[in-house]
């Protein structure tokens, strides 16, 4: 790893932070093509988003930036299932997305677990929901609370759990009937600065073990930076792809990375697409 | 630990959560029997506490006769109310065309003063026990629609967004989510329901019946026997009492996890 000294020492511009392309005919992950969302309201439609075409790979950490109300939320229910898009269609795995297909796991900003089930049968929702067998899953869901350190407190109630250990169960039930991508809406947006950069390399290093694909929206331009393989700009709403841009930090990374110059240049470079357009929230 | 020694009995004793309103009605039918004796009230007026104890205990065969009739409407209607009022209100928190056909109608419905049309009930279904049970059920109805309305509401939609996304249909979805988290709001309603339905019966009693507290009262009233109406009152206080008690203890049964049941929890685990 380089020292982590930020000099102006010319840091070779623009040669490793070119705007991607994504490549086609693949059908593993995630395929966006013309994907819009117009929402028909009383006073008229409120377009929140404009034609999108992208590809998130399999196995890729895929993070969204962009300012509030660009239409992110919006992004991840078409690719969950839980709204049909106005236009285009969504592939996941190859397979067109009109409904809920119970191929994702979502983590929310708020943890959102059932304050009348225990840790353990929180994560067993899914289970429950989509009726598979529960002995089966079981295991599953005791192994995962053990990845995220939270062994021992699977009979304990939410409330009993402070806010990070709970955003840690709640990826647990993200994971726990085993869906190829995790859909996660600012999942830490609700922690403190601290808690909120350990469960980052937490999350690295989950994403790392269960080869997910992972989605995840953030304001924060750092972590999106730090967490991503590549990041996508949205623009204010209706949101539309700004840029797309490959972060080339080797993995794995340790938070000693955001003092490496490539991260901060990468930070900065982000970081003037919301100067250019106003403001950020 | 050097925790101070327990001052023993006496304090244990306040301690117990049935204590202090004890002590504190103890305080009142004092007081009310001092104002009777300082201000030299008439006893065709108020009667002293005495005279209704000494009621309660000669006319306790009687008194609790009387009072079945009363408990059996309430608990009908009250049932009733549950019975109906729960699925109105997941119609109306489910469904926006419901509720704006359906919820303002109800709200207007309870302008209506119940013991104006309770004689109504008696023209159509006599003097039995069906016209109290309705008169129960119509007062008790209403504050189980309006707090389940609000349970339902109260749920996040990111929560359903999330066992939708399961692929949960919307009978588990409901089962899973929606349902417990109302269950607070529907037991705050349903015990302001309870009482409610006790005051309702009585008002089914005393429009047209020939048993019940509620005819007690309306015929000890026709003879001026105050002691006699004072002890009725008692009687129907510790039936909605009893009644609200109990609606507690099963709430308690059944959402153990809520706030405001947590202290039982950290103590049983």
């Amino acid at each position: 790893m380089k020292p982590a000294t930020v000099t102006s020492e010319t840091v070779q511009p623009a040669a490793h932070l070119r705007l991607v392309s994504d490549r086609a005919g693949d059908t593993s992950g995630i395929k966006l093509s013309g994907v819009s969302k117009t929402y028909r309201t009383r006073d008229g439609d409120v377009p929140s988003l404009r034609p999108l075409d992208f590809h998130i790979n399999d196995g890729e950490f895929f993070v969204v930036v962009g300012p509030s109300g660009c239409g992110k939320s919006t992004l991840l229910k078409l690719i969950s299932g839980l709204l049909p898009p106005t236009s285009g269609e969504i592939l996941v795995e190859g397979e067109k997305v009109t409904t809920p297909h119970g191929n994702v796991g979502i983590v929310f900003q708020n943890a959102l677990l059932l304050p009348w089930r225990n840790i353990l049968n929180n994560v067993m929702l899914p289970i429950d929901m989509k009726r598979l067998p529960r002995q089966e899953y079981l295991d599953r869901a005791r192994s995962l609370l053990k990845l995220v350190g939270l062994e021992g407190f699977e009979k304990k109630l939410p409330w009993q759990l402070s806010g990070g250990m709970q955003q840690r169960a709640s990826i647990c039930r993200a994971l726990v009937h085993d869906p190829r991508i995790m859909l996660m809406d600012e999942p830490f947006g609700a922690l403190d600065a601290l808690t909120r950069e350990r469960m980052n390399v937490e999350l690295m290093r989950i994403q790392r073990e269960t080869k997910k694909t992972v989605l995840l929206i953030t304001h924060s331009i750092p972590e999106a930076v730090f967490l991503a393989d590549r990041v996508l700009v949205m623009t204010e709403r209706p949101g539309a792809v700004a840029a797309i841009y490959d972060v080339p930090l080797p993995r794995p990374r340790s938070l000693d990375v955001m003092a490496d110059p490539v991260f901060t240049e990468l930070v900065q470079r982000i970081r003037k697409h919301f100067f250019s357009q106003g403001a950020l929230d | 630990m050097a925790e101070p020694k327990p001052q023993g009995a006496i304090s244990k004793l306040l301690n117990a959560a049935w204590v202090r309103p004890f002590l504190f009605l103890v305080f009142i039918v004092v007081a009310w029997d001092l104002a009777i004796r300082l201000f030299k009230i008439p006893a065709y007026q108020i009667p002293s506490p005495g005279d209704v104890l000494a009621v309660l205990r000669t006319e306790w065969p009687e008194l609790l006769r009387q009072s079945w009739p009363t408990t059996y409407a309430t608990v009908c209607g009250f049932l009733l109310s549950a019975l109906f009022g729960i699925p109105v209100a997941m119609l109306i928190a489910g469904s926006k065309t419901v509720e704006s056909y359906v919820y303002p109608l109800l709200v207007f419905s309870q302008s209506v003063p119940k013991i104006a049309i309770a004689p109504l009930f008696v023209v159509w279904f006599g003097f039995g026990i069906i016209p109290k049970v309705i008169s129960a059920f119509l007062l008790g109805f209403f504050p189980v629609v309006v707090s389940a309305v609000q349970g339902f509401k109260s749920v996040d939609p990111d929560m359903v967004d999330l066992a939708r996304a399961m692929q949960g249909s919307r009978l588990q979805v409901f089962r899973a989510v929606n349902l417990p988290h109302a269950l607070p709001a529907i037991f705050s309603g349903l015990k302001v329901s309870v009482t409610l339905a006790v005051v309702g019966a009585v008002v089914g009693e005393f429009v047209g019946s020939n048993s019940g507290i509620g005819y007690v009262m309306q015929r000890s009233i026709g003879t001026f026997d105050l002691p006699t109406m004072f002890a009725a009152l008692v009687i129907l206080a510790l039936l909605g009492v009893i009644l609200f008690w109990i609606v507690d203890r099963i709430e308690k049964l059944v959402i153990p996890w809520h706030v405001s049941q947590r202290e039982d929890v950290i103590f049983a685990s």
